[in-house]
């Protein structure tokens, strides 16, 4: 028999005092060879910033290799998390400190550009929204990617990372509404 | 470069199922919050490939088990009814998932969440942070002790007042499976009005609710309420033949 599934419900507006790490921004430390931070603000359908939201990423490694047994390749045993976790503040901004991911083989023969998966939680969110960072340095790749490719070209770009003066940092607003609405997936 | 599996074999990704009548929408009025912050754009759907099938494995290193005793926390003990939460984390197949991070937070007896924006007019307790966590066994069971948190106002609509409740995030074993969700009372009188709990589709609100169980009430000590959780679990390959189409 089938255990029935257990809803989801909205983090509320008190997530800060249970979910946040201290070390939860730091995929890799500061300081690492090559780290990237990737930060950029969350905001709502009026275009203000969403103060009280926690922002998660999962990645795979520089490799595109995850320590995960359920990886049909194998799980790599080094020691990166691959998950980053932060709270927006009071301007709704987020910044996660990793490093860039390798390309993935997909399932269906093609590969997957580098991207970094995204859930975000909130008050007003009944359950978390997910979507994708890609790296707009990737062009050709992202061009091939199956998933880019499944979603109307006119809203790629909301899942392309901006670059920045500095090389070190790549811009990710995530916008919950409006004309430049994110793509979210159903995951 | 991607790392591809060796010429001539296929890359299996076993998928997870797709849950349908179980979340709550995005979009709910009557939770005035999502009005600006639900995407109104449909949502894309993502086959599962590798990055959604595999998820942080956290583990011993997130948790003393100190953290699972919300009560003892303190020089003293929080004031309020002392009770035990307990359950197992599974999958849809009635698997468990062991050794997965589970992390509570709630508010206080009177009702009061240790946060500076809340502003409800009820006690803080200096004896109570409101915040553990645990990993579950190997039989997927998690366990806390903490104590009966208080129901509160809340500016929604008019004198509303959310069911007492405790907040739970957990992660499973993949990103697919991860879930934030909140566990209540039974008999609570507050349910007919929360339109958050009235948010998830009727036949599937009942599994918010806790039970009590005497069986793990400590004589003598605490009240016993037990609540499993059930994660997606393994559904269809995603890409069920070679030409990749759905």
């Amino acid at each position: 028999m089938r255990a029935k599934l257990t809803p989801s419900q909205t983090v509320g507006p008190f997530l800060e005092i249970g979910l946040p790490w201290p070390d939860g921004p730091f995929v890799v430390p500061e300081g690492t060879p090559g780290a990237i931070a990737i930060t950029g603000r969350v905001l709502d359908g009026a275009g203000d910033p969403v103060t009280d939201a926690l922002v998660e990423t999962w990645q795979a490694d520089t490799d595109g290799r995850f320590a995960h047994p359920d990886d049909p390749r194998g799980a790599v045993s080094n020691r990166f998390r691959g998950f980053g976790r932060c709270p927006t503040g009071p301007d709704g901004s987020y910044r996660i400190m990793t490093l860039k991911p390798g390309a993935l083989p997909s399932p269906d023969g093609g590969t997957e550009a580098p991207h970094l998966d995204v859930s975000v939680f909130a008050r007003g969110l009944l359950d978390r929204v997910v979507t994708r960072v890609y790296f707009p340095d990737e062009a050709h790749a992202n061009t091939a990617d199956p998933v880019l490719a499944s979603i109307d070209p006119g809203r790629v770009a909301t899942l392309i990372a901006r670059p920045d003066p500095d090389p070190a940092r790549l811009c990710f607003d995530i916008h919950l509404q409006g004309d430049q609405e994110t793509v979210f997936f159903d995951v | 470069m991607a790392v591809h599996p060796p010429a001539g074999s296929r890359l299996v990704v076993p998928g997870y199922e797709r849950p349908s009548g179980v979340h709550p929408p995005l979009d709910f009025p009557g939770y005035r919050s999502t009005a600006l912050r639900a995407p109104r754009r449909p949502l894309v759907l993502l086959p599962h490939r590798l990055t959604e099938i595999t998820g942080p494995l956290l583990g011993a290193e997130r948790v003393t088990p100190a953290d699972a005793d919300l009560t003892a926390q303190h020089e003293g003990e929080p004031q309020g009814q002392r009770i035990i939460v307990t359950g197992r984390v599974l999958d849809s197949a009635g698997r468990p998932v062991p050794d997965t991070l589970v992390e509570i937070w709630q508010p206080n007896a009177a009702g009061r969440y240790r946060h500076r924006v809340d502003n409800h007019p009820a006690p803080l307790d200096p004896n109570f942070t409101g915040v553990g966590r645990c990993l579950t066994g190997s039989d997927g069971r998690y366990r806390f002790v903490t104590i009966k948190p208080g129901s509160y106002p809340w500016q929604n609509h008019p004198n509303a007042w959310r069911p007492s409740h405790i907040h739970f995030s957990l992660f499973g074993r993949a990103f697919t499976q991860r879930l934030v969700t909140q566990m209540f009372f039974p008999g609570d009188p507050l349910f007919f009005q929360d339109p958050i709990f009235n948010s998830v589709p009727e036949e599937a609100r009942d599994r918010l609710i806790s039970r009590f169980d005497l069986g793990f009430t400590v004589p003598e000590w605490a009240l016993g309420y037990s609540w499993d959780i059930v994660l997606r679990g393994r559904g269809a390959t995603a890409f069920e033949n070679p030409d990749g189409e759905r």
